[in-house]
């Protein structure tokens, strides 16, 4: 059976289950578009940019657990890229990008869009290819797809020249067996070491496990709600880990780090044993390294063994799939009891909720803890609420509650702003029957504002939130507290996103009071397509706790008990 | 992580030279994906030579660079995370041979000459070319050796000089040492051995 590349192309990714693609044609990958007509299995969305195509093939992998895939021409196309691929990287998520190359011929001639993007994506890829042959194409496409989900998760990219998209070949789908000596995902923990951890844990009195994203890419969120409850331990979550054990089981104890909860961070500092599952020791949830849990011993476990000892060293480390490593552990755990420490914990948390702006007086003032709030109990427990960067995400992490995992979705290592639209964009395709939100800043949402005509056009029903405080706020409260308030071009206008939304053929509304949150809400609920509502808040509200950068965690930053200002108006 | 029952805290402050083997997929592409880790990752590279080894398609590279053994745990396993690299040995704490080689030219007119022959022959170099006004020599071994040699001919004028940057290998008949983390590490030829 004689196939083009181009073909082949599609023949790999409908045998790898792919359904749908982001992507933007042009000149170097035109033969796969031309072929793509004839795979009617695979849905094809045009993003409005490229940054889109790879966030929304991001969005993709984080909402469904499978591969996302996004394809884009040479040159700038791919370079456009690039952002979602980094975004990818840094939180291990499995995506694969396809760029069209130029003639093998004329690469290295500088030829029209050509542009050595495996060199440029190389530090940000888990692996890419060059492709130069058709007969390569079945076989790298198939080792990407298995690179991209296997192990540490993460990008790959696979760029493929135009000759060998038009070249015909034979396709036999058997002879393209993969061939990576070198890789070995499925790396496995040394018997000595669960002994020690073990043995560490049945002697601790003040244990906390630290759970991260492992827990949700590997599915141990079974495995570690028995463990918490065999062992009686407090779990702090990263923001990335949000969903790994429920918000409401007794044993978690909120986010850690920069904005975590005060108690939680305060209990990190005061701890004997800190377990840390598939986290990586970020400086956003560390501070300060010197001071960190000076008086912890520590155990490590994460299937990438480049993670042990490289912020924090450890005292054990174990290199595996926390699914079976939390398993193992739970078959030699012997159940224990922690009353007091659970019951300081309590303690300490009963206190710091006084500083939660919930609980202060209702002056008519609407802040996005508001806003956040009333979408927590308006929501299920699987909508999935895709955050932006800035305040507003540290706000959703702070006030809504994730009981289930996959249900938020955000830029947490990179930080990406305009991460948030396209990324909803590709979870809304992995996951049509779940309810989605996007959470996004007034800043970042003009970064990809684009993407709504991508809602229109493909007929999405998201529910989008845009968080207006008229500035760059998380910035902003960085000059606020450490550059003497000089607002240096944070303040930022923004369009009428009313106009915006039905400018693209879509619904707008606009809420400026904490009365209209929960009907907003509920008519965006209650909207078949996509809809915006912009929600005008406080100018001026700071995330709160906060340790500032290279601080010690427990030297937090709160929430002055005195109100703010009502806001003026703009 | 490092073996519970060492003495991790004094030996993984200690810096000193690491010299690590790498096997290599023979791809293109391979030798820029091993600098570029380095480079990210900010660790210095002291050397690094690479070359075909007796298996097709696999090349060797040794790569000197100054760490601790905490890091160098790390840069082991980083390296590992690069899809084409198929094994790593540090050869640091293992007995095992270092060898540099070194091309020099240096000035030795009719006057010096006998003087530069004498430091040649008590270093075991070779003289490779001979010009009226100046000697090619050739050497290989350690670079402390190199340097010894440099340092003696200095004040005769070096003209121009060369040097590999170090490859080695452990001593005794067993190949490879490889760290308990990376079991599954393997080239070709080990699967038959
Ligand atoms: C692409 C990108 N550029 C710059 C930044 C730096 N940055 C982090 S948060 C932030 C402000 C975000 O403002 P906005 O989207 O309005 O959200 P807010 O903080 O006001 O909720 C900026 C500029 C970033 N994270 N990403
Ligand atoms: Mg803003």
């Amino acid at each position: 059976m004689k196939r083009t590349g181009a073909q082949l192309i599609w023949e790999v990714l409908t045998r790898e289950g792919v359904d749908t693609v982001f992507g933007y044609p042009g000149g170097a990958i035109l033969p796969a578009y031309d072929a793509l007509v004839g795979y009617e299995n695979i849905h094809h969305v045009l993003t409005r940019h490229e940054q889109g195509a790879s966030h929304a093939a991001d969005g993709y992998a984080r909402a469904s657990g499978k591969v996302g895939v996004a394809i884009a021409t040479s040159g700038p196309g791919a370079t456009n890229l690039v952002t979602g691929i980094a975004t990818a990287n840094m939180d291990s998520s499995p995506i694969v990008c396809i760029t069209g190359q130029v003639g093998s011929a004329v690469i290295g001639k500088d030829a029209f869009q050509e542009c050595d993007i495996t060199g440029i994506t190389q530090p940000v890829t888990k692996h890419n290819y060059l492709v130069t042959r058709a007969e390569d194409i079945v076989r790298v496409l198939r080792e990407a797809f298995y690179v991209a989900r296997s192990g540490r998760p993460g990008p790959v990219l696979v760029d493929i020249t135009k000759d060998a998209q038009n070249q015909e070949v034979e396709f036999i789908w058997n002879e393209a067996p993969i061939a990576l000596p070198g890789y070995r995902p499925d790396l496995s923990a040394l018997p000595e070491e669960f002994d020690r951890a073990m043995q560490l844990l049945s002697e601790s009195k003040r244990p906390i496990i630290l759970a991260g994203q492992g827990i949700i890419m590997s599915g141990a969120e079974e495995e570690l709600r028995k463990l918490v409850e065999a062992a009686h331990v407090p779990v702090a979550l990263t923001l990335l880990g949000l969903g790994g054990l429920p918000d409401g089981h007794a044993c978690n104890i909120g986010m850690m780090g920069m904005h975590g909860e005060a108690w939680v961070n305060t209990a990190i500092q005061e701890a004997d044993l800190l377990i840390a599952l598939g986290m990586r020791f970020d400086d956003r949830v560390t501070g300060d390294l010197a001071t960190y849990a000076q008086n912890a011993k520590k155990i490590h476990v994460d299937i990438d063994p480049a993670e042990i000892d490289k912020n924090v060293k450890v005292d054990v480390g174990i290199v595996g799939d926390l699914k079976t490593v939390i398993a193992t552990f739970n078959e030699r755990l012997k159940p224990q009891k922690r009353e007091a420490w659970a019951k300081y914990i309590d303690e300490s948390r009963g206190e710091a909720e006084q500083h939660d702006i919930l609980q202060a007086a209702d002056e008519g003032t609407l802040y996005a803890a508001h806003v956040i709030d009333e979408l927590r109990k308006l929501t299920r427990d699987d909508s999935i609420i895709v955050t932006d960067v800035g305040q507003h995400q540290m706000w959703e992490a702070q006030y809504y509650a994730h009981n289930q995992p996959r249900t938020l979705i955000t830029s947490g290592g990179l930080g990406t702003m305009g991460f948030a639209l396209p990324a909803a964009i590709g979870a809304k395709m992995a996951c049509p029957e779940k309810e989605v939100w996007v959470i996004a800043g007034d800043g970042g949402f003009q970064m990809t504002a684009c993407e709504l005509q991508t809602c229109a056009q493909e007929g999405l029903d998201l529910n989008i939130a845009v968080i207006n405080n008229g500035y760059l706020g998380m910035v902003r409260q960085w000059q606020e507290m450490f550059y003497d308030k000089r607002y240096s071009e944070t303040p930022i206008s923004s369009p009428d996103f009313v106009k915006l939304a039905e400018a693209h053929g879509l619904t707008g509304a606009r809420v400026e009071t904490v009365q209209e949150v929960a009907p907003a809400v509920q008519a965006s609920q209650g909207n078949a397509r996509t809809i915006l509502t912009e929600f005008r808040v406080v100018p001026e509200d700071a995330v709160y706790p906060m340790v500032p950068s290279g601080k010690a965690l427990d030297k937090m930053i709160r929430r002055p008990r005195k109100e703010p200002a009502i806001r003026q108006d703009t | 992580m490092l073996n519970p029952n060492e003495p991790i805290q004094r030996r993984a402050l200690q810096r000193q030279l690491h010299t690590f083997v790498v096997y290599a997929e023979d791809k293109p592409g391979v030798l820029s994906r091993i600098t570029s880790l380095f480079r990210r990752r900010a660790y210095n590279i002291g050397s690094m030579t690479a070359g075909h080894t007796d298996v097709p398609g696999v090349s060797r590279l040794t790569v000197v660079l100054e760490s601790d053994d905490a890091e160098a745990r790390l840069i082991e396993a980083n390296l590992y995370k690069l899809v084409n690299v198929l094994k790593v040995e540090d050869l640091t704490h293992v007995p095992a041979m270092k060898r540099d080689l070194a091309l020099i030219k240096v000035k030795a007119n009719a006057e010096a000459r006998p003087q530069v022959m004498q430091m040649i022959e008590v270093f075991r170099a070779r003289i490779i070319d001979v010009a009226p006004e100046s000697l090619v020599l050739e050497i290989t071994g350690t670079g402390d050796k190199i340097d010894g040699l440099l340092e003696i001919l200095s004040p005769f004028g070096i003209i121009e000089m060369v040097r590999t940057g170090g490859v080695a290998m452990t001593r005794g008949s067993k190949a490879t040492t490889v760290h308990p983390h990376f079991v599954h590490a393997l080239v070709p030829q080990d699967e038959n051995s």
